[in-house]
């Protein structure tokens, strides 16, 4: 029943050989908006109003930027770096020759994913709490919600990179769909500031979701409606790889 | 008669309407090394995929050690190797990590595997390249780890598609004698190739495909004397072809032309030589006739579209 694990493992061992540089790229991107941003942007807006609350732009930004990193973390590695297991290095075929079957690869691609993701989020957290930015005891309560936002953006990637004839086609899934959802979801400032009708649509957005429920723990405050919001984004997951085994299964029954 | 380890029963598959196998049937037996050769397009590489579960075919039904594909895939996966077309070697992993990885996806313990390991890059000839990543091997090196990767869970049998396309003759005969130590040890290969002699060397039995259909089987010896004369006369160079034809047609049993050479087939060609030695100019080849004749025979001489 763990047959995925082996698989998992392959990733793992390898992403250990060039775990470092790999890691510094993922902690260093996502930094550098929050000082850039958070300092610089921060020092003209000053403070947020946040569920009535007033808060420092800088917190305000961090516990959005870090749902992005974990959106980002995981559809990258989901989508390139699976992408290249997948069609270039041919390595799900060697593995399919093995008793291990298309599904046992997908979880293990889809779980990989959510790791890599939950592995960047909690160097950037540790980056946070140790530049004092983040005070809130809550935070631990982050951790498991942001491992699910990465097995949910991990299983929707999946769906594109079934899809994909060629790496081309990725960059439309980041400029088209993962950028304007950066914007809309509240991640450099407030839902409320959109126009009326796009903020009720926006809020159905998998990343407002994962805004929603990180937000208010970082403000030491529980997040309101918090079981639907974890309900809409393990159900987003699990329709999201449903898909994406079907469609990898089609795909591999054409060669 | 022996238990067959694989049968394929009437399979059947096509993509929209290109038919790619058709009725296609046949087993393998333990101990012995089955070719399944054809031209490109033949239909090889899909028939391989229906034996792994890979593809579904369409109709028909495909039995390997007593259980049901693709029902039971990953049971019956177990006990074979496979060596795919293209070498699917892990270009992050050592040679020796390679098959650590792969060893560990058919559930094998680590004790296993640390005395395994060292004795399959020996049997690869690969022990000095033990921490040598895929990328620093030659081509002949890669197959040859491709084929220690099929060992790993030591397999009843190997399922190798052209385990020698694209190596070097040094390369394909090392493959060769580990290909034949390996049947002598006991293991059953189903082999796809379009090298006749890699075929006729290695093969005990041959099955011919052509379109998805099989045209022809039996061993290369049988196969060739139900098929072809025994010899066979090249005849080639500047010459009124013709004439030629007009002259020497009835001396063979049998005349194929391509391009500018004529083909005689003849059980006893010595009146053809006869002949041909008054004509210095004309250049001729004679040999005993082979299963690259009994190919192009059977499958037709000219070159496929999208071939």
């Amino acid at each position: 029943m763990m047959r995925w694990w082996p698989v998992f493992l392959r990733n793992m061992l390898v992403w250990r050989k060039l775990a470092i540089p790999s890691l510094v790229g993922n902690i260093a991107e996502p930094l550098m908006w929050l000082i850039a941003f958070g300092y610089g942007i921060g020092s003209l807006v000053g403070q947020v109003e946040v569920l009535g609350q007033k808060v420092p732009y800088l917190l305000f930004l961090a516990s959005g930027s870090i749902c992005m990193s974990a959106m980002n973390a995981a559809s990258f590695e989901a989508l390139y770096s699976a992408y290249s297991r997948m069609s270039v290095q041919k390595t799900w075929d060697g593995i399919l020759n093995a008793p291990i079957g298309l599904a046992d690869i997908l979880l293990a691609e889809m779980l990989w994913a959510a790791f890599k993701s939950i592995f960047s989020v909690t160097a950037i957290l540790g980056v946070m709490v140790f530049l004092g930015v983040l005070l809130s005891p809550k935070i631990w309560l982050a951790w498991p919600i942001l491992l699910l936002v990465g097995m949910t953006f991990s299983s929707i990637a999946l769906i594109f990179n079934a899809l994909a004839k060629g790496y081309d086609f990725f960059t439309y899934y980041f400029t088209l769909f993962l950028t304007p959802m950066t914007f809309m979801s509240g991640v450099f400032f407030p839902r409320e500031q959109l126009p009326e009708w796009l903020q009720k649509g926006a809020a159905f957005l998998p990343l407002s979701q994962a805004i929603d429920l990180i937000r208010p723990l970082f403000l030491d405050r529980w997040p309101e409606n918090a079981l639907e919001h974890v309900l809409f984004l393990s159900l987003t997951a699990l329709i999201a790889y449903t898909t994406a085994l079907q469609l990898t299964k089609k795909r591999f029954q054409k060669d | 008669m022996k238990k067959a380890l694989l049968s394929c029963e009437q399979l059947v598959k096509s993509y929209g309407a290109l038919q790619v196998v058709n009725a296609l049937s046949f087993e393998i037996y333990p101990g012995e090394c089955l070719g399944l050769i054809g031209p490109n397009g033949a239909g090889k590489t899909t028939t391989l995929k229906m034996c792994l579960g890979l593809i579904e075919p369409d109709a028909g039904r495909i039995l390997a050690f007593d259980q049901e594909m693709p029902t039971h895939a990953l049971s019956i996966k177990s006990h074979m190797g496979v060596v795919s077309q293209f070498d699917t070697l892990d270009p992050d992993f050592t040679c020796a990590e390679n098959l650590q990885v792969y060893g560990r996806y058919f559930g094998l313990k680590k004790d296993y595997l640390r005395d395994k390991i060292p004795q399959l890059l020996e049997f690869a000839a690969l022990s000095n390249k033990a921490n040598d990543r895929p990328g620093a091997l030659s081509g002949g090196m890669k197959r040859r780890l491709s084929l220690a990767r099929a060992l790993i869970n030591d397999p009843a049998l190997l399922l190798l598609d052209e385990p020698t396309t694209g190596l070097d003759p040094q390369a394909r005969h090392v493959m060769w004698e580990r290909l034949q130590e390996l049947v002598r040890a006991g293991k059953s290969i189903l082999l796809t190739t379009h090298f006749m002699d890699e075929a006729e060397r290695l093969c005990d039995r041959l099955i011919v495909i052509d379109r998805g259909e099989k045209i022809a089987q039996g061993s290369p010896k049988a196969l060739i004397a139900e098929h072809l004369e025994r010899m066979v006369v090249e005849v080639y160079g500047v010459f009124d072809k013709e004439r030629v034809l007009a002259d020497l047609s009835a001396l063979a049993q049998r005349v194929e032309q391509s391009g500018e050479t004529l083909f005689f087939y003849a059980n006893d060609p010595s009146a053809l030589n006869l002949a041909l030695s008054k004509s210095p100019q004309i250049r001729s080849f004679h040999r005993p006739s082979n299963l690259e004749d009994l190919f192009l025979k059977l499958t037709g001489r000219q070159i496929r579209e999208g071939a």
